[in-house]
């Protein structure tokens, strides 16, 4: 069995467990696990731009948000229905990525990182500042009358269930296959050694901006898909908190693997509900959970496994 | 009204069938989340899932409603329950985070197998878990004061029995403030969902009185000086209303005194900007002589109720609104009563409903909403209320206490009726 097919039945596979998992798993988890495929899907975005392209933002809860209120207000503002919604919202990420990349990509390294940050606080601060039609922090419900789409109920179980499934499963495969292909592995060219790949004659801010677009676009289809399936929008998405989050969950699941993602998603969220149970100090459970992983599997846990188990991991 | 799409394949539909064809209903039903409550028993404990502020910016808030519940939860067991069965507090932190707010109502619906979620203040929370409440099917009693319930924003298993909303408390304190304060207000709020309710419902309101708001001055949640924004005081101003709220409220204050000096004009603010401060604390000496909003007097007054005085000793706060325990502990009275009256108003109406278990929620939302005056009593300490059932809003008075040597002295109460305005939905037409 060639590396490729192994990997591609490795992904078959996740995807296949994750659909038994939902006639398996009680219906608490089966609830956690709709939630958990979407926010893979932002850390699938935020693992394209860092894990694969080594640019570290510190400002995607913006595209996330971007994704959301595009979904959102359009449909609070215009009475759009969920599916040109959707487009709406992932178009509202795209440009927003777009615009924020282009500015963005002047800098590098920890200016990279700053400029992304005060970009997104920025954005926070706008949807604030909007207040009268975003409601600020409050945020807005959707209603669930209208969270629906080609006929199926969105805000039922099992529907929203498979449809997170299926849009996990179309960013998980579109991304794995992407960075195997010639792009993608000029973005680990540019990871590796940008000067060496601008050497070797590629437009290396081309392709940056293209890796941006791309992981911001993702990161709003995961807003979108938050706002349509959970029904609520809201400030508190657009925060430095929800920059840092996939951050944490690409770091501790493996960056520039492809399943580090919802491997970190699933590890953070079971980490922050069992430790609540136990004490109301779980933040310092979590903080200690943390730091011992950065200091024994410092390559995150799918990135420890492929350096001592599965080394053709991708 | 739209109609909801109709999905046939259910995740329980699938389990029966595989189960009848198989045979594996044994080893179905053993799962935990599959058994459903099927299992309880008519002495079983009734459970109320907590929501709580435990960390996060509410965690101050969230520490007094904690107490409260628990004292209400031990009187109303103390006297034998509700039905006859025991209560049971799950509590889950919510981080005064909406994500989590949603994932902690999941949480009470299909693990711990909630009968009702309770709690929470802070709106954006409401918001983010409400929508979860109405697909699980589980009533959501909120203590949060927001104008969310009773704007028809949210669902017929959404109710606030507890607290008025935001809208009324600053309805009724226009009257007040035009016939005692001025009658040319500069509003100063933060600049976010909670200021913005504060200047849309007062601009009305004080309109209403004839008087008008002469400057809306909004301040960015991230400042953190205010001088700056003084100048913009029109020197016509007879009445500034305050409402800022977080730890820069402390700076305000003081900035706010060095700015006007011993000629200011007459100041009024609403109490959230003060809840769970000490009053002496240094740099509070300006608010001497000012007037406050409070939802409940924090300080015992001269002609306190035997009620307030019950609930005050049951949940461990002295005569000044501190714990008990540590003076320097101070409650946040204008709000946490808000849990004491809603665990009462649950009780009331699971009694009424004859509450037995998950498939009576529907009959238990009936029965609250078939509530209306809700008289003065221990259950009701903070005052009587009126509840609108087609709303899912209750009404009470309010209280204007003015400082006085860093006590709160309550100078003018509402009536009910100042509070009141026309409904804006009507729950009971919507379908379970």
């Amino acid at each position: 069995m060639t590396d490729t097919q192994r990997s591609q039945g490795l992904h078959l596979g996740v995807i296949a467990l994750l659909a038994a998992a939902f006639f398996i798993l009680p219906t608490y988890h089966v609830g956690n696990l709709s939630r958990i495929m979407v926010l893979a899907i932002y850390a699938i975005g935020y693992n394209f731009l860092f894990g694969y392209t080594g640019l570290l933002s510190l400002g995607h809860a913006l595209f996330f948000a971007a994704g959301m209120y595009g979904l959102g207000l359009s449909m609070e503002l215009f009475d759009l229905s969920a599916a040109p919604a959707l487009i709406v919202g992932l178009a509202s990420a795209l440009v927003v990525s777009a615009v924020i990349g282009f500015l963005a990509l002047r800098t590098s390294g920890v200016s990279f990182m700053i400029v992304t940050l005060m970009f997104a606080q920025a954005g926070y601060l706008t949807i604030l500042y909007f207040g009268s039609y975003t409601r600020g922090d409050e945020g807005f419900v959707i209603p669930q009358a209208d969270r629906a789409m080609f006929g199926f109920d969105l805000s039922n179980d099992t529907t929203r269930y498979f449809a997170a499934l299926l849009l996990f499963s179309i960013c998980f495969l579109a991304v794995a296959r992407l960075v195997q292909s010639p792009f993608g592995r000029t973005l680990i060219a540019i990871r590796e050694n940008e000067e060496r790949a601008r050497m070797l004659g590629y437009n290396t801010v081309s392709h940056k901006l293209k890796a941006v677009i791309i992981s911001g676009t993702i990161s709003g289809l995961a807003g979108a898909a938050y706002a349509l399936l959970f029904g609520y929008a809201g400030a508190t998405f657009a925060t430095v908190q929800y920059s840092i989050f996939p951050l944490l969950w690409v770091l501790l699941g493996g960056a520039g693997t492809t399943i580090g993602p919802l491997i970190g998603v699933i590890f953070m969220f079971y980490l922050i509900d069992l430790s609540s149970s136990i004490t109301s100090a779980y933040m310092l459970i979590a903080g200690v959970v943390l730091v011992l992983l950065t200091l024994f599997a410092p390559q995150g846990l799918a990135g420890e496994l492929r350096k001592r188990v599965f080394k053709w991991m991708p | 009204m739209v109609t909801k799409p109709e999905t046939k394949f259910t995740r329980r539909g699938v389990l029966k069938t595989l189960a009848a064809g198989t045979g594996a209903i044994v080893a179905t039903s053993a799962l935990p989340g599959l058994s459903g409550f099927a299992q309880a028993q008519s002495s079983a404990p009734i459970k109320i899932g907590f929501q709580v502020h435990r960390t996060g910016i509410g965690a101050a808030y969230g520490r007094w409603y904690n107490r409260t519940t628990v004292a209400a939860v031990k009187r109303i067991n103390d006297m034998g329950g509700i039905n006859g069965r025991p209560v049971e507090l799950v509590a889950e932190d919510d981080g005064t985070d909406p994500k989590r707010g949603a994932e902690v109502i999941e949480k009470f619906a299909t693990q711990h197998n909630c009968d009702i979620a309770f709690g929470t203040l802070f709106s954006h929370v409401v918001y983010g878990s409400a929508p979860r409440a109405g697909e699980l099917k589980l009533p959501y009693f909120v203590v949060s004061e927001g104008h969310h319930v009773a704007s028809g924003k949210l669902n017929r298993y959404t109710l606030q029995p507890g607290i008025t909303d935001v809208k009324s408390q600053v309805q009724a304190m226009a009257p007040f403030i035009s016939n005692n304060l001025g009658k040319k207000v500069t509003m100063i709020f933060p600049d976010f969902a909670f200021g913005h309710d504060h200047r849309d419902f007062f601009t009305a309101a004080i309109e209403a009185q004839g008087g008008q708001v002469v400057e809306s001055i909004a301040i960015p949640p991230t400042e953190t000086s205010f001088s700056k924004y003084f100048p913009r005081i029109p020197r016509e101003t007879e009445v500034i209303y305050h409402v800022m709220v977080g730890p820069a409220v402390l700076t305000f204050v003081k900035e706010l005194g060095e700015f006007f000096g011993p000629n200011s004009p007459e100041i009024f603010g609403f109490i959230d900007s003060l809840e769970a401060v000490d009053l002496n604390s240094p740099g509070l000496e300006f608010l001497d002589g000012t007037y406050f909003w409070e939802g409940n007097p924090r300080h015992a007054q001269a002609d306190q109720s035997s009620h307030d005085a019950a609930y005050r000793a049951a949940v461990g706060v002295d005569d000044s609104g501190a714990s008990l325990e540590d003076a320097q502990d101070v409650s946040t009275y204008s709000h946490m009563f808000g849990c004491w009256e809603t665990l009462n108003v649950i009780k009331r109406g699971m009694e009424t409903a004859n509450y037995q278990g998950p498939a009576d929620r529907q009959k238990l939302i009936e029965a609250v909403e078939a509530m209306s005056d809700m008289p003065l009593s221990d259950d009701h300490p903070q005052g009587a209320k009126r509840f609108n059932g087609k709303t899912h809003q209750t009404f009470g008075h309010q209280y204007i206490s003015k400082v006085s040597d860093g006590k709160l002295v309550v100078e003018h109460t509402t009536s009910i009726e100042d509070g009141l305005y026309p409904d804006e939905v009507d729950y009971t037409t919507q379908s379970f």
